[in-house]
């Protein structure tokens, strides 16, 4: 499948590496919904990682939707529930 | 439903409300390729403002440098001078501007982090409006409008949501750099109302400086006082037996001068004044010095 992060680009991830952002998601999720800003941290800095070491990279000139979108590196837990919400957090 | 997908589905939402305003598939081309050369003038010029800023902090940071060294300078002067009291004050203010420089570079640091991802958003960007301009020729050379439709949303959600992408990095950027010349400015502000002038430096001289400069003024003048007393003593009975010889030399000289030279006096008057010619010379010492 392919997951973005957002201002990094997007990576291609196989089947067994997507089970494990499975799993970070749902703490990601728990942290968030338990407003937890340092578990939210860790959780996302595991994912990134995860993503970053686990995928390969598409070519810039792709035109493909990604399955998976996640937040920007230093994302604030306020940033991702605007994010969620669709609040004016993506332009236009 | 996760993190992940749940933002996934909000960009594809973002895409789709787009796809449906358009009437003619084939028009939301062309309507989305105008945006995206929009886009890609907007993130360019992103770039350029966080140089702007950054090129800034990077000016306010060599002025605070400049001053952490002049204080240390000052202090170890003072020290020289006996002076611990003030080199403390001196060293004080350095580690006010320290910190101040400290705090200014991390924010160089975000600032040029932030240029970086937005220069190379850009080049994906490019990337992709170049893939999109091709595939939406083909398109419409191809397939009529209704075939095109699937087609088209294809091309159009992939390249939506990567815009979706740069708009934030865009609006990021915006928001970092507005920090930076908020807090640029308000550095600025302090430094031209004199406020940060005993710790940063300015327009106003600043105490510390003008204490070491009075008392190496006054050690100065006892310096220069000593070296002259010093070169007259030494160098006082030299100076009158040079002096002695040299108008000896110089006496010989201008009474050749005044014999044979054009400032010979007329003869009428060199007879009264015959006589004593030859002590003349002599008696202006000054004159041989000058020749």
């Amino acid at each position: 499948m392919i997951v973005r992060i957002l201002g990094e680009g997007q990576f291609r991830i196989g089947d067994a590496a997507a089970a494990e952002l499975n799993r970070l998601d749902t703490e990601l999720e728990a942290a968030v919904n338990h407003n937890d800003e340092a578990a939210f941290a860790t959780a996302l800095d595991g994912l990134l990682a995860q993503v970053r070491a686990q995928g390969s990279p598409l070519p810039p000139d792709t035109l493909e939707e990604s399955d998976l979108i996640l937040p920007h590196q230093d994302s604030s837990m306020d940033e991702v529930r605007k994010l969620l919400t669709d609040e004016g957090l993506i332009p236009g | 439903m996760g993190v992940m997908k749940r933002v996934s589905l909000v960009f594809k939402a973002k895409a789709n409300k787009a796809l449906d305003k358009m009437e003619d598939p084939r028009e939301t081309l062309d309507y989305s390729y105008q945006r995206q050369l929009e886009l890609l003038t907007k993130v360019r010029r992103g770039v350029a403002d966080v140089a702007t800023s950054r090129k800034r902090v990077e000016l306010q940071m060599n002025q605070l440098q400049q001053q952490a060294n002049k204080l240390e300078d000052q202090a170890r002067k003072a020290l020289g001078m006996g002076r611990e009291d003030l080199a403390r004050a001196a060293l004080e203010r350095k580690a006010s501007a320290q910190a101040q420089l400290n705090d200014l570079q991390v924010q160089y640091a975000q600032l040029q982090a932030e240029e970086e991802k937005l220069t190379v958003a850009s080049q994906r960007l490019q990337s992709k409006v170049d893939a999109f301009r091709t595939r939406k020729e083909t398109i419409k050379a191809t397939y009529t409008a209704a075939e095109a439709q699937t087609r088209i949303n294809e091309a159009f959600s992939g390249i939506s949501e990567e815009m979706g992408d740069v708009g934030m990095a865009i609006q990021r950027a915006e928001d970092k750099t507005a920090q930076m010349q908020a807090r640029a400015g308000a550095i600025d502000e302090l430094m031209a109302s004199g406020a940060l002038d005993d710790a940063v430096g300015g327009s106003r001289r600043d105490d510390i400086q003008s204490e070491l400069d009075m008392m190496s003024a006054s050690s100065d003048v006892e310096r220069e006082l000593s070296r002259l007393k010093g070169e007259i003593t030494a160098t006082a009975p030299k100076q009158l037996e040079g002096g002695a010889n040299g108008n000896s030399q110089a006496t010989t000289q201008s009474q050749a001068q005044d014999q044979g030279g054009p400032y010979a006096p007329p003869p009428a008057q060199a007879q009264p004044a015959g006589i004593p010619v030859s002590d003349l010379p002599a008696a202006e010492p000054q004159d041989g010095e000058g020749s």
